[in-house]
């Protein structure tokens, strides 16, 4: 029995299609009168947040309300130099609180495994993003997305541009949009790709002109001016250059192709603002997306009397 | 003092032979052996070894006593099979004045389980920027002759040729980590296929293999004494290789842990396999045992790096780079070169005492087993095979990457010039 | 676990009670009553409780239409998160809902379900719609009541009275839903 989500790499195929279904149905509730289901009354959700991020706290906040959950925020400040109180003492905090799942962010990749496989607790761990490792939830609400423009997945070409390596949206992504079928490109100066990507099964690229054509989706990532100081590229100016989306590169992609982006945008870094903004950008509608996403796996994973998800492992066996 | 007769006992694994211990010299070797008044020790099926020495322990005294202490340290060593640990220097304070080390030194013989040779910091508080005191270490009572930073690498080049070159005046030898520090910084894990899936900060073989390379070079050039601590890649085997084929003074250490464990084990992003420099993979593993059956490595030292609970019990990232090693060294020697044919128990002897012996230049360890020589040695049944068990370990501290494995062998005796610290595997 | 598409495949053994005939009968019998108790179609929503009440809804829907000339609103209400055993069991596949355009505000809400039993899923119906509006009324439409009520719920319209024995099974079966023919069977 499944009972934490992790990685986006635990999903089956599925596992995958069963969480997008379910957050389509979910969904139409964003048009009700009552935005309220009461299949999670009774249960404890924590927002369990060792790094700052408004935007994901707010999504599974509102995702947990409304499915009538009881939420608690939780935010323990704290950085790999100023450690602050501990994961695990923060676990046992959270146990004897009796949580039933406990949806981490934290600086350190892999903390939301040690919640789930320490001992220290027994809720269902949701990772909210660990590190520079993984953001399931957010991959699932890009493929959502995916899938409500282009329809199924299989066989479409999705082009992840800009700074693979400290990107967990681009892990995730990379595995999820795998498992549903996709032929994922990742698009980035080779500073930026991660060593040993070529055994990631995705297509690397460095010219995102030659990609962009082709593309069905293409999701741009944020890139921190800050790395241009540990000289990942020579300039924000020569980034912006070779690998920013721009109205110039907007007009080589097919009519159906749509522009993707995580958040928080650096306009006129990774994108201008006019394809920000334009027809394409399917921008917004991410955000709208990720509360039903989130709400699909919180009750996928707490409604019954265990989780409805497998992993791979379990499905071979 | 104690007479022990040990009886049946196989030195180097060869035929069964009685070994007489008296006034802390191996006073005759033969077969049917008496004498009076002795304490016999049945030595039937066990393997004698000249007594282990660790070039590379880390015992923590002073500044961190709630992870190891010499005294701890000291048992884990003797029941491991060792009479001879040398301490590195990155304790607190450092041991970078003939003061520490001489603390560390008297703090070994009060405790007595086997003999403790302070390593000496090369640059002052391990900083990289100025010489340490070499010499007033070596005059002193420690008689320091190993010179290490360990922990951090003596990156700066030109402090690097300075200190072979220093070390020339009293036959020393500076045991270098190998890691070029920009290359890894806030590094986690090997850097390869996993380090970027794990999204965990990578240590490139490189970093390790650009170090050694210059280092031995320097050495050439100065015409020192290098020392490669904890060997862990393929390409480091080569350039060491390469450095001993051209005749320069260089040896080299690989540690248990590198010849068995591989950076798999960090996707469980369980701290217990946190360890610098990384697990790598099951070709660096492969090369490090060739390079050990071959001499290209001259011996295996255990980085033993105790670690308070909570050191390992949080975040990869958060979590200290280090594992236990005196313990189980012999152990996993056995599993990884003898069990698998690539060398004997003569070669085990020449890796694990006479070799490190001689790199730290100690005149009563690391001796052969003969009539007149030191009784230093350690009784090893072969033959036997234990679970590990975390919480049996004598070491003040737990991290043990082993728990819970079954390991062949076990130490049934070990003796510090004559008088028993381990006795039917117990402390004596 | 894959989405399970048909959560209670109906055995094909067991005595058959109606026939693929029977059930056409019965549905325009339903029909009929509707409009004679609502007297006309006028503000009638019929909502199918998922799976197979989905598809009688639309059947009823289509027998109105074909008896007064004009479309009345059909649609579909899943029950899943209502229920009362929602934690006695794995977490479950959702259905959709689908409230036609016009709402159930003020409307005559025809609940469609294939057997009616112990009443739990009407119950969580009448939880599911509260959520969603406020009709005028709401009516209960089942092709069978096989009794053995556990709440104060009784059906408006009937295809068949069915009376069962506890350890009887009914299995429905729907040529658009399940494969082959129409019919219900008891085991």
């Amino acid at each position: 029995m499944k009972k934490h989500l992790l990685s986006a790499g635990d999903l089956t195929r599925d596992d995958a299609e069963l969480i997008l279904s379910t957050a389509a149905e979910l969904r139409s509730l964003a048009d009700r009168p009552i935005k309220k289901l009461p299949a999670l009354r009774g249960r404890t959700i924590v927002n369990l947040f060792f790094e700052d991020s408004t935007r994901t706290r707010i999504s599974f906040e509102a995702a947990a309300k409304r499915l009538s959950a009881d939420v608690i925020n939780f935010s323990a400040k704290g950085s790999s130099l100023s450690k602050g109180e501990s994961l695990k003492d923060t676990a046992l905090t959270l146990e004897a609180m009796g949580a039933d799942a406990v949806v981490v962010r934290h600086w350190a990749s892999g903390a939301p495994h040690n919640l789930a496989n320490a001992g220290w607790s027994r809720s269902s761990v949701i990772n909210a993003g660990d590190g520079t490792h993984e953001h399931p939830t957010q991959a699932l609400l890009d493929a959502f997305t995916m899938t409500r423009h282009l329809s199924n997945l299989d066989g479409r070409r999705i082009a992840i541009v800009g700074d693979v390596l400290h990107s967990r949206v681009a892990r995730s992504n990379a595995l999820l949009l795998q498992t549903l079928g996709a032929e994922v490109t990742l698009v980035a100066p080779p500073t930026l790709l991660p060593y040993g990507v070529e055994t990631w099964g995705v297509q690397t690229s460095y010219d995102l002109d030659a990609v962009l054509p082709k593309a069905d989706a293409v999701m741009m990532l944020r890139v921190q001016r800050e790395r241009m100081n540990a000289s990942f590229f020579p300039s924000a100016r020569e980034y912006s250059r070779r690998y920013g989306l721009d109205a110039r590169r907007m007009g080589s992609l097919q009519e159906h192709t749509i522009v993707m982006h995580p958040g928080p945008m650096i306009r006129g870094m990774e994108i201008t603002a006019d394809v920000a903004d334009s027809e394409r950008s399917v921008i917004v509608e991410q955000v709208t997306n990720g509360v039903a996403v989130r709400m699909a796996v919180l009750y996928l994973l707490l409604g019954g009397s265990e989780p409805a998800l497998t992993t791979s492992e379990e499905s071979d066996a | 003092m104690t007479t022990y007769l040990i009886k049946n006992a196989q030195p180097y694994g060869a035929e069964p032979t009685d070994l007489l211990l008296q006034n802390g010299v191996i006073a005759a070797i033969g077969e049917n052996l008496e004498a009076q008044g002795a304490e016999v020790v049945d030595a039937t099926g066990l393997i004698a070894l000249p007594g282990l020495v660790d070039l590379h322990t880390h015992l923590r005294e002073p500044g961190r006593e709630d992870a190891e202490t010499v005294d701890t340290g000291t048992q884990a060593a003797a029941l491991g099979g060792f009479t001879a640990v040398h301490a590195m220097a990155n304790t607190d304070p450092v041991a970078d004045t003939a003061g520490v080390v001489e603390q560390v030194w008297r703090l070994g013989r009060e405790a007595g389980h086997c003999d403790v040779f302070p390593v000496g910091a090369v640059t002052v508080g391990l900083a990289g920027e100025r010489l340490a005191e070499l010499g007033a270490m070596a005059d002193s009572a420690a008689r320091v002759r190993v010179f290490s930073d360990d922990g951090k690498c003596v990156s700066d080049p030109v402090i690097m040729r300075r200190a072979l070159e220093y070390v020339k005046a009293f036959d020393g030898v500076i045991a270098q980590h190998a890691q070029e520090p920009l290359l890894t910084e806030d590094a986690q894990m090997n850097e390869g296929e996993l380090s970027g899936r794990l999204g965990l900060r990578g240590w490139p073989a490189v970093a390790e293999e650009a170090i050694i390379a210059r280092d031995c070079l320097l050495t050439a050039h100065v015409g020192s004494r290098l020392h490669v601590c904890h060997v862990s890649t393929a390409g480091s085997v080569e350039i060491v290789r390469w450095a001993k084929s051209k005749g320069w003074n260089v040896t080299a250490e690989a540690c248990p842990h590198h010849l068995l464990l591989t950076d798999e084990l960090a996707a469980t992003y369980d701290p217990i396999y946190k360890v610098n420099p990384p697990l790598r993979t099951a070709a660096d593993v492969e090369a490090l045992r060739a390079g050990l059956a071959d001499g290209t490595i001259d011996i295996v030292a255990t980085d033993h790096a105790p670690h308070p609970h909570e050191d390992k019990d949080c975040e990869w990232q958060a979590a200290a780079f280090g594992m236990l090693g005196l313990e189980t060294a012999l152990s996993i020697v056995q599993h990884t070169m003898v069990d698998t044919g690539l060398i004997g128990w003569a070669e085990v002897a020449e890796r694990l005492s006479s070799a490190p012996a001689r790199i730290g230049r100690l005149a009563d360890h690391g001796r052969p087993l003969a009539e007149g020589e030191p009784a230093n040695l350690t009784l090893y049944d072969a033959a036997a095979t234990r679970t590990v068990e975390a919480s049996e370990m004598a070491s003040l501290s737990r991290n043990t990457p082993y728990a819970g494995m079954e390991l062949p062998g076990r130490v049934v005796a070990t003796f510090l010039r004559g008088k028993a610290t381990v006795l039917d595997g117990k402390l004596a | 676990m894959p989405p399970t598409q048909q959560p209670d495949l109906p055995p094909v053994d067991g005595r058959t009670v109606l026939d693929s005939r029977d059930i056409t009968r019965a549905l325009t019998r339903i029909s009929h009553e509707i409009l004679e108790r609502n007297k006309g179609a006028q503000d009638i929503v019929l909502l199918g409780i998922p799976s197979r009440g989905v598809h009688l809804a639309s059947r009823i829907a289509a027998k109105i239409t074909e008896v007064e000339g004009a479309a009345v609103p059909v649609g579909s209400l899943d029950v899943t998160m209502y229920r009362d055993d929602l934690r006695l069991r794995p977490a479950r596949a959702l259905a959709p809902t689908e409230i036609p355009s016009e709402g159930i505000d003020d409307k005559v809400v025809v609940l469609v379900d294939d057997v009616l039993y112990s009443g739990r899923t009407i119950r969580s119906a009448l939880d599911a719609l509260n959520d969603i509006g406020r009709p005028r009324a709401v009516q209960l439409a089942v092709l069978v009541d096989r009794g053995h009520r556990e709440l104060p719920i009784r059906a408006d319209f009937v295809g068949k009275n069915l009376p069962t024995s506890l350890a009887e099974k009914v299995a429905v079966r729907l040529a658009e839903y399940d494969d082959g023919e129409d019919g219900v069977t008891i085991r």
